[in-house]
């Protein structure tokens, strides 16, 4: 289609002023008031105990988070593609809930579930603290993660169809070593750019996990939840900022890091 | 050849909800030989090739390869080779990680596995291009690649799921010459898919028809293209044409002009007057298409050029057409059939499609 001079630069000058005051400019404004007051501010901001221990935690839940994920996700999403059962379609539904449902919701249900006087809520007696402890908040994360694996994966399967597996049981090969040798190595850019959306979405996650999490500096507070609780309770505004600038530059290493990876796997 | 069959099927059935893909297939295929499994699309032959290979499930029956009952054996444990239409090719995976794949799951020892993949790759003409990847490659190249592939793990049976369907007229015919040298060479038993008759006739020393489900006929090319045992196979396996009612190969008229004017001769059962409606050159060959004056149907005669520069035929002409040899198929037609709900007469009757596809 041709599109006229004037109309072109027209169109990309909307495009460009769209992102730029969306995505750019809060961006810019945090990073300018992180490091207004030099590198040594934030340095300190973000090496005090709280902070380090917020930093910390959510890194436990990213690394406990994505390795369910990746089980799960790439389960759901071989058994969507590939299984002929009842109720496909019914998973196939489910596996979209978290997208609809609210975090503060999901937040809300867990409590319900988990929390004291929930169905499994008798796990308090035993010592096994759900609700406002590490597991209450793995749980929370998982839900709204779910779907980002299962979804980036289940295209790519569909794409490279089944005859390569089919190839592989051929030549010799049982369903595990189909799976490791052609699936797997098939399905990766998918998989990878799963992972990516899972920590991103893992780092990030702050309304289920407030409802669900005791909020202790130090103890029980995630990057987010240390974000929030510095500019809210705190009045630290120069500390929410500096934390949030950490968050970002987590995001941005795992970005970074699984670009280089799968550089060197393809050049190996 | 040997007597004892290396695959062997007996009574298989296979629905797909209404359809029914086999329909009692019993079928024979000797040690050493190349079949060709061929038929019309929905007639049930890769449905045959998967079950032999196990990709696909029988709803009854029994297979056995090299004398093993292998009906409720997995692919992987049945000793077979499979090529795919669309290569299947592993496409994260080198020219050579792709043929040594079987070697690798049967954890043979590396120098072992270089050697071999070598040599495969020089019989298949992929010599040099133990590096590349398979998006590197062209279809013919591709396909080539699965074949070697397929036969590095040393299959009691090679099974071809019609391996050169995706490639281009020119590069299907040489592959298919070099497939069946190739299998003078390595000598392992193969089935061949294929719709294309031609293919069948020339690669094959054995053809299985197959039709609905069923197996028409079985035999060597000659037996078959000669004594078809009913006009289905007949039609479906050559070009065919009809004069007085007989079904007749188009090469096996004979063509005399008549002059403006000139009176009919009495003609026999086996000729009939038709007018030339066109004149098509393919290379040596010409096909004559006519009307015949009498019933209206088409006519279509195969005459070499020499033939036809001596007639001189235009179009308009009016021809005695006079078959010179008629199967004893068309006298006795659906012979094999009999008490079959397929209506081959009525296959025979549309013969100009198949003839000209």
């Amino acid at each position: 289609m041709k599109v006229s001079t004037g109309a072109r630069l027209g169109l990309r000058t909307v495009a460009l002023a769209y992102v730029v005051i969306l995505l750019l400019v809060p961006i810019g404004v945090i990073a300018y008031r992180t490091f207004g007051s030099g590198l040594g501010a934030f340095i300190a901001s973000v090496s005090t105990p709280a902070a380090i221990s917020a930093l910390d935690l959510s890194l436990l839940i990213v690394a406990v988070v994505v390795p369910l994920n990746v089980v799960f996700g790439v389960g759901v999403a071989l058994a969507l593609v590939r299984g002929r059962f009842r109720g496909r379609g019914l998973l196939q539904a489910v596996v979209d809930l978290p997208f609809a449902l609210s975090p503060v919701v999901v937040g809300v249900s867990l409590i319900l579930l988990w929390g004291v006087g929930g169905w499994f809520g008798f796990l308090d007696n035993y010592g096994i603290k759900v609700i406002f402890g590490l597991p209450g908040m793995v749980l929370a994360t998982i839900f709204v993660t779910l779907p980002f694996i299962v979804r980036e994966v289940e295209p790519v399967l569909h794409e490279i169809g089944d005859e390569q597996e089919q190839a592989a049981s051929t030549l010799g090969a049982n369903a595990w070593q189909t799976f490791w040798r052609i699936t797997l190595p098939a399905i990766r850019w998918g998989l990878t750019y799963g992972i990516v959306l899972t920590i991103a979405r893992s780092l990030g996650e702050f309304g289920a996990v407030i409802m669900v999490s005791s909020g202790f500096p130090g103890v029980s507070q995630t990057l987010t939840l240390l974000v929030h609780g510095r500019y809210v309770d705190d009045h630290n505004t120069f500390g929410a900022y500096s934390a949030a600038t950490l968050l970002m530059l987590v995001a941005l290493v795992t970005l970074l890091a699984m670009t280089v990876l799968d550089r060197l796997r393809k050049t190996r | 050849m040997n007597t004892t069959p290396m695959i062997s099927v007996a009574h298989a059935h296979r629905r797909f909800g209404e359809f029914a893909a086999l329909d009692d297939v019993s079928l024979d295929i000797p040690a050493g030989s190349l079949t060709a499994l061929l038929g019309p699309s929905g007639s049930g032959k890769s449905t045959l090739l998967r079950a032999i290979s196990g990709l696909d499930d029988l709803d009854s029956g029994v297979i056995t390869i090299g004398g093993r009952d292998v009906t409720g054996v997995t692919p992987q444990k049945r000793g077979i080779g499979f090529v795919f239409q669309h290569y299947a090719a592993f496409k994260h995976m080198s020219v050579r990680e792709n043929v040594a794949f079987g070697l690798r799951i049967r954890k043979r020892p590396k120098a072992e596995i270089i050697k071999k993949v070598d040599d495969l790759l020089e019989i298949v003409g992929l010599a040099g291009f133990q590096h590349r990847f398979p998006a590197q490659l062209s279809g013919g190249q591709r396909q080539r690649m699965a074949l070697a592939r397929a036969l590095a793990v040393d299959p009691e049976v090679l099974l071809l799921d019609e391996p050169f369907g995706a490639l281009d007229a020119q590069v299907r015919a040489e592959l298919r010459l070099w497939l069946r040298r190739l299998h003078d060479e390595v000598h392992v038993t193969t089935v061949l898919v294929t719709h294309d008759q031609e293919e069948a006739l020339d690669i094959s020393d054995r053809i299985a028809v197959l039709n609905r489900g069923r197996i028409e006929q079985v035999g060597t090319p000659e037996e078959l293209y000669d004594h078809p045992a009913n006009t289905f196979v007949m039609s479906f396996l050559g070009h065919v044409s009809t004069v007085g009612g007989h079904l007749v190969r188009p090469h096996d008229i004979v063509l005399a002009r008549l002059a403006v004017g000139e009176r009919v001769p009495t003609l026999g059962d086996l000729s009939t007057v038709a007018t030339v409606r066109r004149v098509v050159r393919l290379g040596f060959e010409v096909r004559v298409e006519m009307v015949d004056e009498r019933t209206g149907a088409e006519v279509v005669a195969q005459v070499t050029r020499g033939e036809l520069d001596s007639l001189h035929l235009l179009e308009g002409d009016r021809v005695v057409a006079r078959a010179t040899r008629v199967p004893d198929v068309s006298l006795a037609p659906a012979a094999e059939t009999a008490g079959k709900t397929t209506s081959p007469v009525a296959v025979g009757a549309r013969s100009g499609d198949v003839a000209l596809a």
